[in-house]
């Protein structure tokens, strides 16, 4: 059985979900959503732990080799992502029953968790894939669930938001069928490994420059980098707080990875850097972000508004360290995706704890609560240090990284940036502690207790992580080195 | 009107581009289906779009730059039909010359989507399992239901009552669509075919019958939560099949380990999953359209009661 690990990681999920229509007690579907999220995650642990020890994992599906048939191929960089996606997902599950008893209405929970899985299989499946085609199926899979579990939340904004998502969403992911539809008409092949060694042969041509700004383009309209970010704030706001967790720390860096996929073991390295401008255009994409990204945070009123904004200010970051284009940068940039995923995860999921108490996210809601919420509140006090990177939490390790980086290739300019954008994420998460903190209660307003355990419990395993890794940094950091050096390694 | 005209025409160019089985399933969906669904639609919506002063030319730049990098694109592309085309040299010789040998079944589009890419078709099955889900959870929350009835323009539906010549046909051609749709079902190996055009096919029965015979009577025949759970039993049955072929030692989604004769495993193993995929299809395409009418019934009958 263990030579269909990196199979199973996907039809687990995949068959679970249509499973849960036979059951309909949305409990009982809970807590069999969890035991599958959990599985996936023991698999990911099994398949990262074989592919450090003994390289690459290939499996044929269906028994045709590659280029034929479609082949699964697990490397460091997949086993890494396949571990923060199966990992953020159990976590967040432990509150979704909670948190979504008070939020979607009881005849739809069962769908809420059908969905769910099937979301997941979608990532899962990217992740795993060796075919290029084979990840825009999944891709499908992935976005149609979210545009759906969206839908869910908070009537009619989140059905607006919804559709916004759905039309950005479904042109870049046209632009990647597109992409994919020139590449294959040059190459005559859909794997990826394949492919990397016959498009060198016709690299030159106009139709794989097409081909590129396509895929590229479609990513980052997947991805929400600055300016094509419009759809997130709103989608993320507006959805559950469960689903905002959960895609937070997920959604966005599966397409990241799909960025680095293809200009690493696709494409040809030097084709996406020295071919085409690919490097100035996303140092200054990446730092726009950041900046008008962060600077947008400070002047938002809903929390998850400001997150969500907070959110794209941290693609520019993870983008800026891509563009690097050295090993050391490749690698800042994934410590940054695992960092960030934790962050956003225990942020979010102590936002639905907000949530819950309060029905409400708006800032001035949060007036007193640092006594009357102190657990939650303690949480997103950590989770919002860890977003500007005060020492001993992660935030710290993955911009320490990106620093070195920058300085090693001699570009200070960029240093400095990366730490000016830390400033204006001092100053968006002030104001949440300012006014949680030092701010008395509004008058006439009864006091609440905090939060239940069972949403608490999954916020602090998650913040604990934050703290965690922030200090016994070698586990997160060895992984990414790996991940970054077998890129590197394939193509020089 | 006009979108089924498109379906019917791009249906006829893709059998000029020698693509039967997509012409079946364009054919089927895009002007079957999917015009249906919109006139649905429209029928709940209203027929005239609000009137509005905004001036899309950012948007006609940027669809003016798009097609202009597309036609950019297909500058460097081969030939349309060039035989030495890498896509005609690279992996599809050995679809064409070896499938007979290794799979045994004429029709090559089954082969390489059933079997070589089995995969993907266990992925677009997901796809359109997903869906329906989804249409399930929007349309089909409480509480959303009788928003604005005022607002909305109703479009006379009484009106087929009057058609009673279309209502006699289509009650003798019902029997023969469903027959037909069998016949593409099972005869995908052969021809072209198989469950995705089955499903549609078989779906429009039902859904041409409750066009016309009104959907209070179509709903005792269609019990919906039973529809729902065989659009999972379809995904469900194409994993299986996976699953016993990684039982039966090969690799998931290996048909030839199903039975001691590879080529008889490979038959076996594409009839059942080509099953799986027409159950998932006809229920979710059941599905999507009793949703769509439910809604419109709801917003349509209420003042009135009777039916």
């Amino acid at each position: 059985m263990l030579a269909h690990l990196p199979i199973l990681q996907v039809v687990l999920p995949l068959l679970a979900a249509p499973s849960c229509l036979i059951m309909r007690r949305p409990k009982l579907v809970w807590l069999f959503t969890l035991i599958v999220s959990s599985i996936a995650f023991l698999i990911s642990v099994a398949l990262l732990q074989q592919v450090m020890e003994s390289g690459p994992i290939s499996y044929e599906l269906g028994g045709w080799e590659q280029p034929w048939g479609i082949e699964y191929r697990i490397d460091e960089l997949s086993a890494f992502l396949l571990l923060i996606v199966s990992a953020v997902s159990t976590v967040v599950l432990l509150a979704a029953h909670t948190s979504i008893q008070a939020e979607i209405a009881e005849d739809s929970q069962m769908m809420f968790y059908v969905l769910y899985l099937l979301s997941l299989t979608g990532m899962l499946g990217i992740i795993s894939t060796g075919d290029v085609f084979n990840v825009f199926v999944f891709l499908e899979i992935s976005s149609l669930s979210a545009y759906a579990l969206i839908a869910m939340g908070d009537g009619r904004r989140a059905l607006w938001a919804s559709y916004q998502y759905l039309i950005m969403g479904t042109i870049g992911a046209t632009f990647i069928l597109i992409a994919i539809g020139l590449m294959y008409q040059m190459t005559g092949t859909l794997n990826m490994e394949d492919l990397s060694r016959r498009l060198p042969d016709v690299a030159h041509t106009r139709t794989m420059y097409a081909a590129y700004v396509f895929f590229v383009v479609g990513v980052c309209l997947k991805m929400a980098l600055f300016p094509l970010h419009l759809w997130l704030p709103n989608a993320y706001s507006y959805a559950p707080s469960i689903v905002t967790a959960f895609f937070a720390a997920t959604s966005t860096k599966v397409a990241l990875y799909l960025l680095i996929r293809f200009t690493f073991s696709v494409f040809d390295f030097s084709f996406s850097f020295s071919t085409l401008p690919l490097q100035p255009v996303f140092l200054v994409l990446g730092f726009l972000g950041i900046f008008v990204a962060s600077t947008a945070a400070i002047y938002q009123k809903n929390l998850k508004h400001l997150f969500a904004y907070s959110s794209v200010a941290q693609i520019g970051y993870m983008i800026v360290g891509y563009s690097i284009a050295t090993s050391a940068g490749l690698m800042a940039t994934l410590l940054h995706l695992f960092n960030h995923s934790l962050m956003k995860s225990a942020l979010f999921l102590a936002l639905a704890a907000v949530m819950y108490r309060l029905s409400s996210v708006q800032l001035s809601c949060l007036q007193g609560m640092g006594r009357q919420m102190p657990l939650t509140m303690a949480a997103i006090v950590v989770g919002g240090a860890s977003l500007i990177g005060v020492p001993l939490t992660i935030g710290f390790v993955s911009k320490w990284f990106l620093v070195m980086a920058a300085i090693e290739n001699g570009l200070w300019p960029v240093a400095v940036l990366v730490l000016l954008g830390s400033l204006l994420a001092i100053v968006y998460v002030w104001r949440v502690v300012e006014v949680a903190y030092f701010m008395e209660p509004m008058p006439g307003k009864d006091p609440v207790k905090e939060a239940p355990w069972s949403i608490l419990v999954p916020v602090w395993l998650l913040v604990a992580a934050n703290v965690y890794f922030g200090v016994d940094t070698r586990l997160s950091v060895q992984i990414a080195q790996a991940a970054a050096d077998s890129l590197f390694g394939v193509s020089p | 009107m006009l979108l089924g005209v498109y379906g019917l025409l791009s249906a006829s160019f893709f059998v000029a581009m020698d693509a039967v089985d997509v012409a079946f399933t364009e054919a089927s969906v895009g002007a079957g289906i999917s015009t249906i669904l919109m006139l649905t639609t429209i029928a709940i919506t209203g027929r005239s779009e609000l009137a509005s002063h905004y001036r899309p030319t950012l948007a006609l730049i940027l669809v003016l730059i798009i097609g202009g990098l597309l036609i950019y694109g297909t500058m460097d592309m081969p030939y349309f039909g060039f035989a030495e085309a890498p896509a005609n040299l690279h992996v599809s010789p050995r679809y064409i010359h070896d499938s007979m040998q290794e799979i045994g079944v004429p029709n090559l589009v089954t082969a390489v989507l059933a079997s070589y890419r089995g995969f993907d078709t266990f992925g677009e099955v997901v796809v359109i399992f997903t869906a329906g889900v989804g249409v399930v959870v929007l349309l089909g929350l409480p509480g959303r239901r009788d928003e604005n009835d005022a607002e909305i323009e109703l479009i006379n539906t009484s009106m087929h009552e009057q058609h009673l010549v279309v209502r006699i046909v289509s009650k003798v051609l019902i029997p023969f669509i469903l027959l037909f749709a069998f016949y593409v079902q099972f005869h995908g190996d052969f021809g072209p075919g198989g469950g995705f055009q089955a499903g549609v096919i078989f779906a429009s029965a039902i859904i041409l019958y409750a066009l016309l015979f009104g959907l209070s009577t179509a709903r005792r025949i269609i019990n919906q939560p039973l529809v729902q759970l065989l659009s999972g039993v379809g995904v469900l049955v194409y994993g299986s099949v996976g699953l016993v072929s990684m039982l039966n030692g090969g690799n998931f989604l290996d048909y030839s380990v199903l039975s001691s004769d590879p080529i008889a495993g490979q038959h076996l193993g594409i009839l059942l999953i080509e099953l799986g995929v027409g159950c998932t299809v006809a229920s979710v395409m059941v599905i999507i359209f009793f949703k769509f009418a439910d809604r419109k019934e709801a917003l349509h009958y209420k003042p009135r009661e009777t039916k």
